[in-house]
């Protein structure tokens, strides 16, 4: 049979697999959920985009690109530069500290710890995951902060020529530093879970071949354990990393917010985050005006946050790719 | 027969004798019995394996084959609960010994396991070349490691002009053909085989089978396998382990390939040899 032949009938086999009708049902209902959810989010990105026009119309680019909030001038000023700005270096200090974490207490769960013991710790961390922000708002506040500005003062003292560690002020309280700490304890429980259940599927056949290869257990996860669920571990990280993003309440008790762009002195006290802007902000509210410009930086955070998912997305998608 | 033959060195020398030309020994396993957690699956297994022949391990499901072919390059470190009594020497060291690095060992002794497993995401290439990439070994002339690797494992030809593809896309017979290569680019002085053909075709059964024959030369093979045929085809010496219900395998023959198909001293070695059990 040549491929010319020209009465041959196409049948698409993929929709043929919800012939049967329960399957059509449940398909349906399937496919209902999915839009739903999607309706469920284009909703909220319609009103908070509908909000932020007249704050945009008022305040134009500078809303994004300026650190202000002066309400009470005339005409009031607001720019929220240093808010956005200030989220994503949490977000960052957050990733430092978390993803290395979660990678080794992964790799010691999984590879290393005794089985009733790998058991344990899964629990703690799980448990970990279950504590309520405001309560480890509080915990930091109170119990971590003592300690917190005592490794700062350190890492000025011995590291304080690289720029990252200068801090002018001597007050180490209120620091992106402690903020990015307490994010990276909300993301650890998410980014291990996530590692530890991915570096449990790594298949045996492919260790043993790392193992009879000469392999030590640092370069099997390296080139095999690792690679292998890059994709996975990425994603849980973004998870982690969406919840950073919008965390509000318990940064709210450790960061000094500032109208004010901090570049980069993360042990510096002051920096910003919209999240803590918006929640600070919302309780004094001192007219409709301050809460359109509000919703207008949480239209913002929320783009934010596609954004970072997207990035993530593409990097997922790229892990195919051969190792020569 | 007691237990007590088995784990007299008695055994070993006897072996040396029966060879057909003594040679130094690759490895020696001496009074090996291992536990998994409260359950021994392994006693008292004496097996001398001299330089550059081809031995060959049978017996039936179960009786700790892989078991004790994994023992001979530390592979059970990873299990929790695996335990060993008993030493295994290669050049004259205990294995085993505390001061003895496992990475090393294993560059020297390199295994084969039954089902293909090439690292799927990394090329053709780029498998033959992983052991050298992660036991961190620094080589120039990568291209001559690559073609002469790859035709020993018989599948130069197949892949010459292809070798930036995924080894993923290989058929299962090309795999494993791989991934003897890739077990040959580090150099080891032993290979373990454990099943290795038990996945594919006859023909490339046949192209591994010649493979093995040649390697034999240079390296001293261990192959598990199923196939009587087979151990006869590639093996200089035969062992076969059995174990009975709920007991622990242990070796119940061992000897040159042809005594041991054709003038077996054990009637269970017969039985099994015949196929008649197992
Ligand atoms: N990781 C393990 N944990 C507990 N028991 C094990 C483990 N590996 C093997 N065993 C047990 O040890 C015994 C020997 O197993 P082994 O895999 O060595 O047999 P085998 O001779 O290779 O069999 P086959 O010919 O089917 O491959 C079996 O009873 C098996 O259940
Ligand atoms: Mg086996």
């Amino acid at each position: 049979m040549s491929s010319l032949d020209t009465n041959e009938t196409l049948r698409d086999l993929h929709s043929a697999a919800t012939s049967h009708r329960g399957d059509r049902v449940f398909n349906r209902v399937i496919t209902g959920a999915a839009f739903t959810s999607l309706i469920v989010l284009a909703g909220i990105a319609i009103f908070l985009g509908l909000q932020a026009i007249p704050a945009f119309q008022s305040q134009g680019l500078a809303f994004l690109t300026t650190t202000a909030w002066d309400i009470n001038t005339d005409p009031p000023t607001a720019g929220i530069w240093g808010m956005l700005y200030g989220s994503v270096l949490l977000a960052v200090i957050a990733l430092v500290i978390a993803v290395p974490a979660s990678i080794l207490l992964s790799v010691f769960m999984v590879f290393l710890a005794p089985p009733k013991i790998a058991k344990i710790l899964t629990n703690l961390v799980d448990l970990m995951a279950a504590i309520p922000s405001v309560i480890l708002g509080l915990w930091a506040f109170y119990i971590l902060n003592p300690p917190a500005e005592e490794w700062q003062q350190l890492l000025n003292q011995y590291l304080g020529w690289i720029p990252i560690f200068e801090n002018a002020s001597g007050n180490f309280l209120g620091t992106p530093f402690i903020a990015g700490f307490v994010l990276a304890i909300m993301m650890i429980p998410i980014v291990t879970s996530v590692t530890r259940e991915v570096l449990g599927r790594t298949p045996p056949e492919l260790i043993n071949a790392a193992e009879s290869l000469g392999c030590s257990l640092w370069t099997m996860l390296r080139y095999v354990a690792l690679p292998y669920g890059r994709g996975g571990i990425v994603g849980g990280v973004m998870l982690g990393l969406g919840r950073a993003l919008g965390e509000t309440i318990a940064v709210f008790f450790v960061l000094k917010l500032v109208y004010d762009t901090n570049w980069y002195k993360v042990i510096e006290s002051g920096g910003g985050s919209v999240a803590t802007l918006i929640v600070s902000r919302f309780g004094e509210v001192t007219g409709p005006f301050e809460l359109q410009l509000l919703l207008a930086a949480g239209f913002f955070l929320f783009l934010g946050t596609l954004v970072v998912n997207m990035i993530a997305n593409l990097i997922v998608s790229r892990t195919g790719r051969l190792q020569k | 027969m007691s237990t007590a033959e088995f784990e007299s060195v008695q055994t070993l020398e006897e072996q040396m004798v029966e060879s057909a030309a003594p040679r130094d020994l690759a490895m020696d396993a001496r009074n090996l019995s291992v536990w998994f957690g409260k359950r021994k699956v392994l006693e008292g297994v004496n097996i001398a394996f001299p330089e550059r022949t081809c031995t060959a391990l049978i017996g039936p499901s179960g009786c700790g084959k892989s078991t004790f072919i994994r023992t001979l390059n530390r592979l059970h470190e990873l299990i929790p609960g695996a335990a060993l009594a008993g030493s295994v020497l290669y050049e004259g060291k205990d294995i085993y010994d505390a001061d003895i690095d496992p990475v090393h060992i294993r560059l020297k002794i390199g295994m084969v396991f039954q089902k293909p497993n090439p690292f799927p995401s990394m090329t053709i290439r780029g498998n033959v070349l992983s052991g050298l990439k992660l036991s961190g070994m620094k080589r120039d002339d990568h291209d001559a490691i690559v073609e002469s690797t790859l035709t020993s494992a018989g599948l130069w030809n197949e892949v010459k002009d292809r070798l930036d593809h995924a080894a993923g896309d290989l058929s299962g017979g090309q795999q494993q053909r791989l991934v003897i290569a890739r077990a040959l680019a580090v150099e080891p002085n032993v290979l373990l085989m454990d099943e290795p053909c038990s996945a594919l075709d006859p023909a490339s059964t046949l192209k591994i089978e010649e493979t093995i024959r040649e390697l034999s030369k240079n390296v001293t093979i261990i192959i598990v396998t199923h196939n009587m045929q087979q151990a006869v085809r590639v093996s200089d010496h035969t062992a076969f382990f059995l174990a009975a219900e709920n007991e622990p395998g242990h070796v119940v023959e061992q000897g040159l390939t042809t005594e041991i198909f054709s003038n077996p001293k054990d009637q269970r070695t017969l039985d099994y040899v015949n196929g008649r059990f197992g």
